[in-house]
């Protein structure tokens, strides 16, 4: 099957984006590793199972720009009704293969059995719209049970109406822990504190940035009104810094932090709770970016980001990158980026029915839309860093690598014994990244620590071996053998050997 | 809404219509239900959105689901796999530097 346009991710970016190339008379695939529309930000309760219920009441609950996605889903529905999108669910891309006049992705189900979409499907653009997902910072003990990523909690809570506990603490950095902690209030679960390691006054100091969306001024007030209705303590320059139980969390020890985020000796006080959200704003997904072999960079907030221009075009001609993939802005900023890559690929392609003149005004617009909210976002970042010295709340014992249970302490003789000096040598000698998240989660943590070793800032190289996958997602080996014939080969087999 | 109704190594297990296994799980109080190859620890829900495979279980005999993502539907049997060669053998390999 041959499109013009494959969309892949189906959130805030994904949907503008394909709402917008089919309306602009392109061809149109959606590939989605979700069930329904909505990305993690606008997750929602199944529509299927509200439908049969007869109830839909309730679902935009927690949500903010409800409109925005109700509006959007409406004319994806709409397209994918008459023909004009194809919208391909519970599917995740495992392979991206450009090519010269088309690029090749290699298609598997999120979920067994589920999945009525091929396993390969061409187009001549690409528009890459993966999204992110929580950043995590290695703590002792963050590998009970009871620890999970915020928006995991989010998502537990948006998606399913289920509180993952009854006493939470919730930690890390950035204004995504200000929803988590109020989301899971007004379910009914006691929030004992949020440890915010930065301090709000990091704003006063970004405040060209921080104007740049007044519409983000309500939204603060908003929560600042639920914290104090639901009691929450939000506490400033604290972090969580080691969870204690056995089998599963039964408390944590909150202490304040100094300037470099080493911890404040004697403020250390233990904390009861039973649920732990931990979240250190965002690392982009960017496995199909690299292994399309697009150009990457280290963002403000030391995230590895693919690198576009100003009409959204990676360094691989013929894939655009939109959304948190290009630096981690919000859904607003995803939603205008979606769309800005659409119109482009349109623009480029000559099929507008709005007109080319029309539409190359509407791209200015959206460009200076971006700007404005790649401002807020870069003053966001610069507010809530990562604790330069985070390291330092690290016991030899904790568990860096979940998958392959490698510890700080095994890191730590990889580089003192072995003379690992990177990243990339670190994983070689000690295996963190290398299990089954093939290093989504560990990679941030994996590259800093390489980092801290070297006495240099988190590099690009760095991150980019954490963070380069051979498949995007786990296959079957009959998948992997299937493949093989479409693999160009290095040399031509009629020539012989 | 209705209940329906699953089997977890054998036990019944109520679940929502729309829910996550994840979901039915958490809500049944269970937190974990997978233990780790090298040191035996308990595993369950962590990023909770299909990131980090912790919470692989067997779902109506196909090993190394995610129970965050996959709905549930009645009859569901789902197999913790705890025992030895359980749901701890990625096909994707290690060595992608």
């Amino acid at each position: 099957m041959r499109f013009d346009v494959a969309i892949v991710g189906a959130g805030p970016a994904g949907l503008a984006a394909a709402v917008n190339a089919a309306e602009s008379g392109l061809t149109v695939v959606l590939v989605d590793a979700g069930t329904q529309p909505g990305g993690q930000f606008w997750r929602h309760p199944d529509e299927a199972a509200a439908a049969a219920a007869g109830t839909t009441v309730g679902e935009s609950d927690g949500h903010h720009d409800w409109k925005r996605f109700a509006d959007l889903r409406a004319r994806l529905y709409a397209l994918e009704d008459k023909g004009a999108v194809e919208y391909w669910r519970n599917t995740q891309v495992w392979l991206i293969e450009p090519g010269t006049s088309a690029t090749t992705l290699r298609l598997t189900p999120t979920v067994a059995h589920d999945s009525h979409a091929p396993e390969v499907v061409t187009a001549r653009h690409i528009i890459l719209c993966p999204g992110g997902y929580d950043r995590q910072l290695p703590i002792p003990g963050w590998d009970l049970p009871g620890v999970m990523a915020a928006g995991g909690v989010q998502a537990l809570l948006k998606g399913n109406r289920t509180a993952a506990g009854t006493v939470a603490v919730v930690g890390g950095t950035g204004p995504f822990l200000l929803p988590v902690a109020t989301g899971l209030a007004t379910a009914g679960v006691k929030v004992a504190a949020i440890c915010e390691a930065n301090s709000p006054t990091g704003w006063l100091k970004n405040l060209r940035g921080a104007v740049q969306a007044p519409e983000k001024g309500p939204e603060g007030l908003e929560y600042a009104a639920a914290l104090a209705k639901h009691r929450i303590p939000y506490r400033v320059r604290t972090a969580v810094t080691a969870i204690h139980g056995n089998d599963k969390v039964e408390a944590v020890t909150i202490a304040k932090l100094a300037a470099d985020g080493s911890v404040l000796p004697g403020t250390g006080r233990r904390v009861p709770c039973d649920l732990v959200a931990l979240g250190w704003g965002f690392t982009a997904q960017l496995e199909l970016v690299l292994a399309a072999g697009a150009e990457t960079a280290v963002d403000v907030d030391d995230s590895l980001i693919a690198v576009v221009d100003e009409r959204l075009r990676s360094s691989v001609p013929g894939v655009s990158v939109a959304g948190e993939a290009t630096g981690v802005g919000g859904a607003a900023m995803a939603v205008v980026e979606g769309e800005l890559a659409a119109l482009c690929v349109a623009a480029e392609a000559g099929q507008s029915s709005a007109g080319n003149a029309t539409l190359g005004g509407r791209i200015a617009k959206l460009q200076r839309n971006r700007e404005r909210l790649r401002a807020f976002a870069v003053a966001m970042h610069r507010a809530n860093p990562v604790p330069a010295r985070w390291h330092s709340w690290l016991t030899p014992e904790t568990v860096v690598c979940r998958c392959e249970e490698v510890s700080y302490g095994s890191l730590c003789d990889a580089h003192t014994e072995l003379g690992a000096q990177d990243a990339r040598s670190l994983k070689s000698f000690a295996r963190p990244g290398m299990g089954w998240c093939q290093g989504r989660v560990c990679g941030f943590a994996t590259a800093s620590i390489a980092a801290d070793f070297a006495g240099c800032p988190t590099s690009a190289d760095d991150l980019r071996s954490m963070a380069k996958r051979t498949l995007a997602a786990p296959v079957t080996l009959g998948q992997l053998a299937a493949l093989t014939p479409a693999i160009p080969t290095p040399c031509n087999p009629d020539e012989g050997l | 809404m209705p209940e329906i109704q699953l089997s977890l190594d054998g036990m019944p297990l109520p679940a929502r219509p729309g829910q996550t296994v994840g979901a039915a799980l958490t809500d049944a109080g269970i937190s974990a239900w997978r233990t780790t190859r090298n040191e035996g620890r308990p595993r369950g829900l962590f990023c909770g959105i299909g990131i980090c495979f912790d919470c692989l279980l067997v779902v109506d005999g196909v090993p190394n689901q995610r129970a965050c993502l996959t709905p549930v539907r009645d009859g569901m049997t789902l197999d913790t796999g705890c025992a030895p060669g359980g749901p701890e053998t990625p096909t994707q390999g290690g060595g992608a530097a």
